[in-house]
């Protein structure tokens, strides 16, 4: 089983909720790392998103709104880590996609995640 | 419509802004007031990348804000006046005619106290604040609309997290 292979990062317990998902589902959370932002500052966000990186190894950073101080905080990051991947509008589609990827390139595995994902949500039933 | 609120956030343009406030409040555009943001074309793109479509921001840098307020209040839809500090909102308290501020966000640094989950203060930020006050506007502290406006001096009575 391979270690950290992304950092998931959001809002309350976004993350920590997320990520107790796909353990219960496949087993697998330990590949995805909690990043927990409550009470910091944009630049301690950034601060934090990069340190766990770098400890970690991970390549891609996975945030929940497009405009929120994570998503923020990553794309700044993103100038300094190019090699990096952000996604925006993480689910647990995307999530359980990721870490069951065979795809040996972690960028890969999370482009393809994301379009696994967008299919993955529909509306059903209620009046036409 | 007009600016219905003034807010202090160092996060600036984020979710609690973008959707807390943003829905509930019909706002079509954020005066996103800051110095360095105004003078970077990179970072008003990132500003302007986190807001949906039917929202639109509008960089100043704090002296080319402060005459343009009462513009804004003229506008037709609501917006939000947004700085990423206490001393840019003085300004503007000053010079611009804000009447109410609106503490939405200073969070953990290093010397800075908590005084709510999402405000953490310096003894020299404390003090701004006060002559913000002084000014005569009204400040208080409110994250999300569903919670309670704190008064600034309940909130710096405050010494533990509430």
């Amino acid at each position: 089983m391979p270690g950290v292979r992304a950092l998931v990062a959001g809002h309350a317990d976004f993350a920590a909720g997320l990520i107790s998902a796909v353990e219960a589902v496949t087993g697998r959370g330990e590949m995805l790392e909690p990043i927990q932002v409550k009470g910091l500052c944009g630049e301690d966000i950034q601060l934090l998103l990069k340190d766990r990186l770098h400890a970690t190894g991970a390549a891609v950073i996975f945030t929940d709104l497009q405009a929120g101080s994570c998503t923020m905080a990553a794309r700044r990051l993103l100038r300094e880590e190019p090699q990096v991947v952000l996604v925006s509008g993480t689910n647990l589609p995307m999530l359980l996609d990721f870490v069951m990827s065979s795809m040996p390139d972690t960028h890969d595995a999370a482009r393809t995640a994301v379009e696994r994902a967008r299919s993955a949500i529909a509306a059903y039933g209620g009046p036409a | 419509m007009t600016l219905v609120l003034n807010r202090i956030d160092d996060r600036l343009i984020h979710g609690q802004v973008v959707v807390g406030w943003g829905q509930p409040l019909d706002v079509r555009f954020i005066v996103l007031v800051d110095d360095a943001v105004a003078a970077s074309e990179w970072e008003k793109e990132l500003y302007r990348m986190g807001v949906p479509p039917e929202m639109e921001v509008r960089f100043h840098s704090a002296a080319e804000a402060a005459p343009l307020l009462d513009v804004y209040r003229t506008e037709p839809h609501p917006g939000i006046l947004l700085t990423g500090d206490i001393a840019t909102m003085h300004e503007l308290v000053l010079h611009g005619g804000v009447r109410e501020v609106n503490i939405g966000g200073i969070h953990h640094r290093a010397g800075r106290q908590q005084y709510l989950r999402y405000v953490f203060l310096t003894q020299d930020e404390q003090r701004a604040l006060r002559a913000v006050a002084a000014l005569g506007a009204l400040v208080t502290a409110q994250d999300v609309p569903a919670a309670r406006a704190i008064p600034l001096e309940e909130m710096l009575s405050e010494a533990e997290v509430s």
